[in-house]
């Protein structure tokens, strides 16, 4: 399969669309194939079509990942008007509209929905943490180390790699110690250093929270794939 | 029953349908869902072998037959649980009711169990359609959807008072299984819908119905693992775990099922095919003659020995529906790997 040519303006968007995610799977909205289209007119017109694995995807997530890619589009230099469409979904009418109204989610589901989704955002950001550890811990357990040895660890000390990158970034994003001279094992939730006691469990849970999510990514891109035979703008073999 | 190297194995299919979701059944004016909603379950369909594959229309409405030869002739099982699901609002005569399952059943003594559902928000009028078909069709266990939208409401949860005046009518009517599947919408929105907390409670309260949490607590494994350490009568339903990953996606699978052999236990899983989602032939062949890939990143998680599937694929369900299973299937006593709840000595502290 060779790349289609993009246009600067295309691919501007592309890259604008890869820090979209979908916040169950934490992974790029393109990676996972979910961009149909994107394209801007001469005249800073920016369009964007989404899709998704199934037609009934929690209108919750559906939300969060459209509205974050209004958001995403509509800032970059010479992006004059934005909008982003979510196809084949019984609640596009309804996602489309709030996000193109800057209405909200409470708004946007009138009646439905007591709290914007911040709340949601957060928690599913505490399971990338949890993934995140896990992806970080397993090499060096299985080069030997110790699981207790983990405990005096600091995320500095860690080699240099993707997954820590990432990992940093979401708990920085909870507002979790982030730096060089922050513990590598915390909870989630409060930040605080795992006692000795509760390191198993905590890897433990660390290891079924990574499972779980790349479980799910498993079958959402098989669930695509048998929506739509054709590949997402931004989606590579190596993601299929 | 099926017998591969010497081994025999009962078949308890613990989760199946019999629905007929064809154009002649859709509600006017909901036809978008009833369609979105069998083109969903027909994408799972795609995850299984090629070779399984359906057209959609026989996918949509299936006969007696296809039925009969696809679970029994074919696919091994020897007794099969109907689990209902309604979805009234989207299907004329709902997708795949108590009463259409054992209007065919009837003529198939021994092969089926009828499970029955209820809705919280039905209020009297629901209560009195358990009672009678409790009564009619002999029910001990029954199937809640979360997510069923109901006269404006797009779900509720089990912790709600009013699932709670259920739970406790169903108790009393005999009912003894649970079986709870999560969709995506609930009230409200903004939660995440999959979350099981609510189930947490329900098992702590009715400390005698025992939970089986279908598909796995799938997309949420990790919140149902964690929970089911702790609460005694809480069971995973393998429907979709091995339709949908066995084949599609066997490394995920590997560590998917050791991860519930870890925190729930060979003793408390419980085979159930889907059909018509999946067929259960290649599901039972593959499951029995399954082996974990056994490198480093597996290791640390129990065996799946054959003791383990026998009681998956059909005792660990036909023990707690009463189903008698002959002799020759049954294990020695006290066999098998016991779950992370035994080993631990306590309950996992939660999340």
């Amino acid at each position: 399969m060779t790349a289609p040519v993009l246009s600067i303006g295309q691919q501007a968007l592309l890259a604008a669309l890869e820090t979209v995610r979908d916040p169950e799977l934490d992974e790029p909205i393109t990676s996972l194939g979910f961009v149909t289209s994107c394209t801007v007119s001469a005249d800073g017109d920016a369009t964007v079509r989404l899709r998704l694995p199934t037609y009934f995807c929690a209108p919750n997530f559906a939300f969060l990942m459209v509205a974050d890619a209004y958001d995403a589009v509509s800032a970059l230099p010479g992006v004059r008007r934005t909008s982003v469409v979510l196809e084949d979904h019984f609640a596009s009418d309804a996602i489309n509209g709030g996000v193109a109204a800057r209405a909200g989610f409470v708004r946007s589901f009138d009646g439905e929905a007591v709290e914007e989704l911040d709340q949601l955002r957060a928690d599913f950001l505490r399971k990338a943490v949890m993934a995140g550890t896990d992806q970080v811990c397993r090499p060096l357990l299985a080069a030997g180390t110790d699981p207790a040895a983990l405990l005096a660890m600091t995320l500095g000390e860690l080699p240099p790699s993707r997954a820590l990158a990432r990992l940093r970034e979401r708990r920085g994003a909870l507002g979790l110690p982030a730096g060089d001279g922050a513990p590598l094992l915390v909870d989630p939730v409060t930040g605080a250093v795992i006692s000795p006691d509760a390191v198993p469990v905590h890897l433990r849970k660390a290891q079924i929270t990574r499972v779980g999510i790349e479980a799910n990514t498993g079958i959402c891109r098989g669930m695509l794939r048998h929506r739509y035979d054709t590949p997402g703008q931004g989606e590579t073999e190596e993601d299929q | 029953m099926y017998e591969s190297n010497g081994e025999k194995y009962f078949i308890v299919d613990a989760h199946m349908h019999y629905w007929n979701a064809a154009p002649d059944n859709w509600v006017p004016g909901a036809e978008q869902y009833a369609e979105g909603w069998i083109k969903c379950f027909h994408a799972y369909q795609g995850l299984g072998p090629p070779s399984t594959h359906w057209s959609l229309e026989h996918f949509e409405k299936y006969s007696e037959d296809d039925l009969m030869k696809d679970v029994f002739e074919d696919g091994y099982v020897d007794v099969a649980i109907f689990q209902p699901t309604y979805l009234k609002e989207w299907y004329k005569e709902g997708f795949n009711t108590t009463e259409r399952n054992a209007l065919m059943g009837e003529k198939h003594p021994g092969k089926f169990v009828y499970n029955t559902r209820f809705d919280p928000r039905d209020g009297d009028a629901g209560l009195e359609e358990l009672r009678r078909n409790v009564e009619r069709f002999g029910s001990i266990g029954c199937k809640l959807y979360t997510a069923e939208w109901n006269n404006g409401s797009r779900g509720y949860k089990l912790s709600d008072p009013a699932a709670y005046r259920f739970l406790e009518a169903a108790q009393n009517l005999g009912i003894k299984n649970v079986h709870v599947h999560k969709g995506p919408t609930i009230w409200p929105l903004d939660k995440d819908a999959f979350d099981v907390s609510d189930i947490d409670h329900c098992a702590t309260d009715f400390p005698d119905l025992n939970f089986i949490i279908e598909h796995v607590g799938l997309p949420r494994i990790e919140d149902f693992c964690f929970m089911a350490t702790q609460e005694p009568n809480v069971y995973a339903g393998l429907a979709v775990a091995i339709g949908g990953l066995m084949y599609a996606r066997p490394r995920f699978f590997a560590r998917v099922i050791g991860e519930l052999l870890f925190w729930v236990g060979e003793d408390k899983m419980l085979f159930g095919s889907d059909y018509a989602i999946w067929e259960p032939k290649w599901q039972v062949e593959g499951f029995a003659a399954w082996e974990s890939p056994g490198d480093v990143e597996l290791s640390d998680y129990p065996k799946l020995t054959t003791t383990a599937k026998k009681k998956i694929l059909g005792l660990n369900a036909a023990n707690l529906y009463g189903i008698k299973v002959p002799d020759e299937y049954q294990l020695p006593a006290e066999a098998g790997t016991p779950g992370a709840q035994e080993v631990l000595g306590e309950p996992v502290a939660g999340a």
